[in-house]
């Protein structure tokens, strides 16, 4: 083929074309996914009983403060990264920050607890069903917002699929906090931690075969 | 070089405002500085001019598949550049074993560059058009290349104008991806 003829192809009766700003149509299926992730943990696990006990508030508000201090800045890169040349210099190491701060905090919590209490503070009562629900119920979200950059052209894959994997990751943490009755810091450093990093890894991996174009 | 891109976004503009004339002299003008850029990056051995041509050609049809991530507030350059850069990675991942470097440069130098020596790409449109679903091809056929308006085309072939415009920017994007799928490792 000529080049002239794809010119010619792509230039006869050009459809007027509006910018569709990224910030819509990632956002969008981001507040989408949050809401599949709470449909999906009350019928699947059912909200924590003590849930409006004022006992709870504390160690919820954590767990929700956690995953939405790792959402907002991954989502605000993600629509950055969802557009050509989006990431050029993007401060990513940033979103580090918040699992380094709760690991300070559960250091401090364990210190100031004997070594015989470590065990519990760390296993808590139900450490394998956080393991495996947080990253289970981020599929529904990790490929609603998958959909989503595909509409856009992000150029680097790997990235764009972490952050995707991130944000999917604190959508299912947000989510799961409200099912939830382990409590202690370091349980949410450790269990939160991990599952939102290895929805992260996933992504990373997944991104270039996901989301090419 | 940022003059020129200013003319080259006030082009970009038009385009997307449906201005067909100014869109086919964006994409000539962007078509040679890409052959230019793509000829200098795969090197000057025999294959590499109709490898050039081929990817500069998928970088066409990306662009205008995914011209409403462009923002007009930008500048223009940086935004084609990095498609250039992202297609040229793509390939070499594709076709090469090691992944030799694209290192990031200016944007701006894009623009100044310019090859007009056209060659032939390995593609066939007819042949990549006949692998598209029937509605897609039409779609295509009467309003890309035949010239006929989306009311015509969409009376012709029974379809609502919206379906039209849908299968013609669908049929682009499968296109683009056949294209990107052609390659031999």
């Amino acid at each position: 083929m000529k080049t002239d003829e794809l010119i010619a192809m792509l230039s006869t009766n050009v459809e007027p074309v509006r910018h569709r700003p990224p910030w819509r149509t990632i956002g969008l299926a981001v507040v989408f996914g949050w809401m599949t992730v709470l449909v999906l943990v009350l019928a699947a696990l059912g909200l924590r009983p003590d849930l409006f006990h004022s006992a709870s508030i504390e160690p919820v508000l954590l767990k929700l403060s956690f995953a939405a201090v790792t959402l907002v800045p991954a989502t605000y890169f993600l629509i950055r990264l969802s557009r050509p040349g989006g990431e050029g210099n993007a401060p990513l190491a940033l979103l580090v920050l918040p699992f380094f701060v709760i690991a300070l905090l559960a250091g401090a919590s364990l210190a100031s607890a004997p070594a015989t209490h470590w065990d519990v503070m760390i296993v808590g009562h139900n450490w394998l069903e956080c393991l495996i629900s947080i990253p289970i119920i981020a599929i529904v979200p990790f490929a609603i917002i998958v959909w989503a950059v595909r509409q856009m052209a992000p150029t680097d894959l790997s990235r764009a699929g972490a952050l995707v994997g991130l944000v999917a990751g604190s959508l299912s943490a947000i989510g799961y906090s409200f099912h939830c009755i382990d409590d202690s810091v370091p349980f949410v450093a450790v269990w939160y931690g991990v599952t939102i990093t290895l929805c992260t890894f996933a992504g990373w991996k997944l991104g270039p075969w996901l989301l090419r174009w | 070089m940022e003059a020129n891109d200013t003319e080259l976004r006030a082009l970009m503009r038009a385009g997307l405002a449906g201005d067909a004339a100014a869109y086919r002299t964006l994409l000539t003008r962007l078509s040679r500085a890409l052959r230019a850029y793509y000829k200098g990056k795969l090197g000057r051995s025999g294959r590499s001019e109709s490898e050039a041509e081929d990817l500069m050609q998928e970088t066409l049809l990306a662009i205008d598949t995914r011209r409403h991530t462009y923002d007009p507030a930008q500048p223009l350059m940086p935004w084609v550049y990095a498609i250039a850069r992202y297609k040229l990675i793509d390939h070499l991942r594709r076709t090469r074993s090691s992944l030799s470097e694209a290192p990031i440069e200016d944007a701006f130098e894009l623009a100044a560059r310019d090859d007009a020596a056209e060659a032939e790409s390995a593609f066939d449109l007819t042949r990549l058009l006949g692998r598209l679903p029937d509605k897609m091809r039409n779609a295509i056929q009467d309003v890309k290349l035949e010239g006929l308006s989306v009311s015509e085309a969409a009376n012709r072939s029974g379809m609502s104008e919206a379906a039209v415009k849908v299968n013609i920017h669908r049929g682009l994007k499968a296109l683009a991806q056949m294209i990107g799928r052609e390659k031999k490792p």
